[in-house]
């Protein structure tokens, strides 16, 4: 029986959590979720964006209604748990919905801290922490001018920024004498002050508020020294407080947040708290970096994973506004024992200032050229020495001797282990990795594949410089569309596609945009491709999206007749079956029998009527010989007769031709095996060529002997024949699920480079994992011409229609 | 030249985007099934090399010839941009009730 889990808190702390714990224990748990707003978990982080015109609310939902249905959790929108029994086991939320639990997990968050002011209670005056909160923003600069934002910090400003964007006339009001005081200094501060007013930013600096006047509706905000400034809308922005009046409630110890251990547990067994609600070692955090680790440390934990727990974060802060660069991370502030290095360019309005202690950087402030940011991050948290450093640290490869695009060789330069997005723990590693061996091209792929860049989005030009690196000319290519009916590049479609769970041709141009009513012969065929990869067992193939030959089984010829081609594996026949195929060809009167170019038999000029007859005739498997597939194995004979010969290369071309016959690939995949290096079978200009050498078999990759001849790349050398359908499955699954729809081997190798390739397919597990995903693949297909011989529905399609009469 | 109304089968013989021909005496006719039920006739032949549009893909209102992929709004029987031409188009009748298919073509 499963364990019951649940989840007080639809936010970003407890779903980031489920997301690992899911991955980790999927059938761990019987999951119950309740949120008091009454949306799916959405990005928090990215509110701002939705205020400053960068995302749509639409855009910003992390897990949509369908991931918890996916997933099998019982969801309660709207619903605010009001009551935790812990004698019980369960909780009873504000409408007397009842959970019980084995496992309960506090993820409740914070409430804005609202200013106990007379008047706070008008309308027009709201916090900036939900997506109702935006709205009311949206709504409010239809109608109103003025607005005034309460607190100087990083929120304030974000929501401040927000409003100036939506066209109002923005004042905001701060106690301290300078901007942010928590995270810079004053140099710092006054040169983000002048870049906000000069973007339109008016600030009252020093001004403590009184009161917010108005009949019914804010009108005037008014301060303690006497003076008042119009505002139709008063939003603050002054703090959070954790959300704990439920955990205080159970008697679970409290300070000003939770307090949890160093594995998340509360004071009571069974129930768990993280995020902002949860206070650590005495910090309770609000930043979106420590809550993910706690979330990744806590789904350890009840996935029964070891884990080391979590030790505390030390965190950075990037202000996302537009046009202003500040970062700053650590103790910043000029304490006692510590060394300050600053550098300080009004001219180009940049501002660095790092401190040190016993030879350790501890805190930096960056204003202007933040660049550096992620590699000092990295360097405070890792504690290392930095003695003799110090300068260049300070003054970087950007601002000093070397010209521009210096900040280019530092990203290179950076190590593997280096932070890039901060939110997500993403180090330059990772990322380098998903766009050399995943085939990322576009910032969106790679904030799929890796969620660098997908929260708070600060990242993006670094992610941006690293894609410029190490994906050269292919991030450039992208930008064309799939076809005329799209601007979407197939990475970008299959991206979405898979995020979004799209499951039809329909839905993918409805959803994405398409431009025409039912796409083109590029874009049709296509998506039926995607989708089948992406989806293998829920998508059904829709052979009105593919193209003629693969909707008919057989060759279309330029006077409308077809050709047929039986399955002759490893191209090893017997009398009787050429027996069998020259009588059927005489039954049918084939015009012409010829061998083809991979050994095998091909009868052309077929009436489209006579295809299944003569299919129904020769009860042999298709050939495939039309299809974006595996045509054929060519084989010589090897050590079987040949004196040369040093494996067994029909036998291995059998098997292989066994093992792949009716995959559906990008494009078409010929295949060959030579049983020594005299290569008779032309190995080295196949899709996937093999060559037998004494004691083993090389493998050799992306050979073309069409328009342009390539010869194929070695991949490895291996011994055995099951490594040779280890390898080749691999491969192949992994052009499968890379390659654009019509791009031959050849052709993508020289795209993504060999290199990328054989990294890909270096460790055996993710080799055995693709050559599972393929192997799933072929268990799915059958063969075509028997599927049409036995269907009155699909055979009924290659005879004409028959007049009956005149009417 | 006669004009002749011939039953040619029911709407479920033809799949939808997909096509059937069928032989009235020298002309071969391609009738399509658009994804909204329509059904269109047009002559299977291409102006271009006299490809077979029946064997070719529906997207929409127009086929694209399986041989060089023109496309053939296919009720108009104009060839699409940026080739030109056009093909003979037929008049089809759909009996809704009982789903029965009427092709009217041009004898001589």
């Amino acid at each position: 029986m499963k364990q019951k889990l649940v989840l007080v808190g639809n936010g970003m702390a407890g779903l980031r959590m489920l997301e690992h714990l899911l991955k980790l224990a999927p059938e761990r748990y019987e999951i119950t979720i309740f949120g008091a707003e009454p949306h799916p978990n959405y990005n928090r982080i990215m509110l701002s964006s939705v205020l400053a015109g960068g995302a749509d609310l639409k855009e910003i939902i992390i897990n949509g209604l369908d991931w918890y249905e996916e997933h099998r959790i019982n969801l309660f929108l709207g619903h605010t748990v009001k009551e935790i029994d812990t004698a019980a086991r369960k909780v009873i939320s504000d409408q007397g919905t009842e959970a019980a639990y084995d496992v309960l997990v506090l993820a409740t968050g914070s409430d804005p801290f609202m200013l106990p002011l007379p008047g706070a209670e008008k309308e027009g005056v709201i916090a900036f922490r939900n997506i109702q909160d935006c709205q009311t923003m949206i709504e409010t600069s239809g109608k109103y001018k003025k607005a005034a934002v309460i607190g100087g910090g990083l929120l304030g400003l974000e929501a401040a920024r927000g409003l100036l964007h939506l066209g109002m006339d923005v004042s905001v009001v701060h106690i301290h004498p300078y901007l942010m005081e928590r995270q810079l200094d004053e140099a710092a501060s006054r040169m983000l002050q002048r870049e906000l007013e000069a973007q339109g930013m008016k600030f009252l600096l020093s001004k403590q508020s009184e009161a917010v006047l108005g009949r019914g509706r804010a009108k005037t905000l008014a301060f303690t020294d006497g003076e008042r400034v119009d505002a139709d809308l008063v939003v603050m922005a002054v703090g959070i407080r954790p959300n704990v009046e439920l955990a205080k409630r159970a008697g679970l110890s409290v300070n000003r947040g939770v307090v949890v251990n160093d594995f998340m547990e509360t004071s009571k067994p069974g129930i768990y708290a993280l995020g902002e609600c949860a206070e650590h070692r005495g910090i309770a955090y609000g930043l979106v970096a420590p809550l993910y680790e706690q979330g990744a440390v806590l789904a350890k934990k009840l996935a029964d994973v070891a884990t080391e727990g979590y030790a505390g974060s030390v965190t950075s802060t990037k202000l996302k506004v537009s046009g202003v660069d500040v970062f700053s991370a650590g103790s910043f502030r000029e304490q006692e024992g510590a060394r300050v290095l600053k550098f300080q360019d009004e001219v180009e309005g940049v501002y660095k200032k790092l401190v040190l202690k016993d030879d350790r950087l501890v805190g930096a402030v960056l204003f202007g050229d933040t660049s550096d940011g992620a590699e000092l991050f990295s360097l405070m948290k890792k504690g290392e020495s930095v003695a003799g450093r110090e300068k260049e640290l300070l003054l970087g490869v950007s601002a000093g001797t070397l010209p521009k695009g210096g900040g280019t060789s530092r990203l290179e330069a950076c190590a593997d282990d280096e932070i890039i997005c901060g939110c997500n723990g993403v180090d330059k590693g990772t990322i380098v990795k998903s766009i050399q061996e995943q085939g990322c091209t576009s910032v969106s792929q790679i904030k799929a594949c890796t969620k660098a860049s997908g929260s708070c989005g600060g990242c993006k030009p670094l992610v941006e410089g690293l894609l410029q690196i190490y994906a050269g000319d292919a991030a450039v290519n992208v930008k064309e569309g799939m076809c005329g009916c799209t601007t979407l590049t197939r990475d970008e479609i299959v991206g979405e596609v898979k995020r979004m769970g799209l499951k039809t041709i329909k839905e993918v141009m409805n959803v994405l945009g398409w431009s025409t009513e039912e796409g083109c012969t590029k874009c049709r065929p296509a998506l039926n491709y995607y989708l089948g990869m992406l989806w293998p067992e829920d998508y059904i193939d829709e052979k009105e999206s593919r193209i003629t030959n693969e909707r008919y089984h057989a060759n279309i010829q330029k006077d409308g007749t077809y050709s047929v081609v039986p399955r002759i594996y490893g191209g090893v026949t017997s009398p009787a079956e050429l027996k069998k195929i020259a009588e059927v060809a005489e039954e049918f009167e084939v015009p012409m029998v010829k061998f083809t170019g991979g050994q095998r038999l091909d009868l052309l000029g077929v009436k489209k009527e006579d295809l299944p007859k003569i299919w129904e005739a020769l009860d042999m498997p298709s050939g495939h010989a039309y299809g974006k597939t595996l045509r054929t194995v060519k084989t010589c004979v090897g050590s079987t007769f040949c004196r040369f010969g040093t494996q067994d290369s029909i036998g291995m071309g059998i098997r292989l031709e066994k093992e792949f016959e009716r995959l559906n690939t990008p494009a078409k995949v010929k295949l060959a095996v030579s049983g020594c290096p005299r290569n008779c079978a032309e190995a080295t200009i196949k899709d996937f060529g093999v060559v037998a050498i004494d004691g083993g078999w090389e493998l050799h990759v992306g050979g073309n002997g069409g328009v342009h001849v390539r010869a194929t790349d070695l991949l490895c050398v291996v011994k055995t024949e099951d490594e040779v359908i280890e390898w080749s499955s691999a491969f192949l699954q992994y052009y499968r699920e890379n390659a654009n729809w019509n791009e031959r081997t050849s052709t993508w190798v020289e795209r993504v480079g060999l290199e990328s390739i054989k990294n890909a397919l270096e460790s055996r597990e993710e080799r055995l994992a693709l050559r599972d995903r393929i192997r799933n693949v072929l268990d799915l297909t059958t063969d075509p011409w028997k599927q049409i011989i036995s269907e009155p529905e699909l055979r009924k399609n290659f005879e004409p229609l028959a007049s009956d009469s005149a009417v | 030249m006669e004009t002749v109304k011939m039953l040619v089968g029911s709407v479920s013989e033809i799949d939808p985007k997909g096509s059937r021909k069928i032989k009235v005496g020298n002309t071969e006719v391609a009738l399509f099934r658009l994804s909204d039920g329509e059904i269109l006739a047009v002559e299977n032949k291409c102006p271009h090399k006299g490809g077979m549009l029946s064997e070719g893909m529906v997207c929409g209102r127009t086929v694209h010839c399986p041989l060089h992929d023109w496309r053939i709004d296919l009720r108009s029987g104009a060839v699409q941009e940026p080739d030109t031409g056009c093909v003979t188009t037929f008049p089809v009748e759909i009996d809704r009730e009982s789903g029965l298919v009427f092709l009217t073509v041009e004898e001589g």
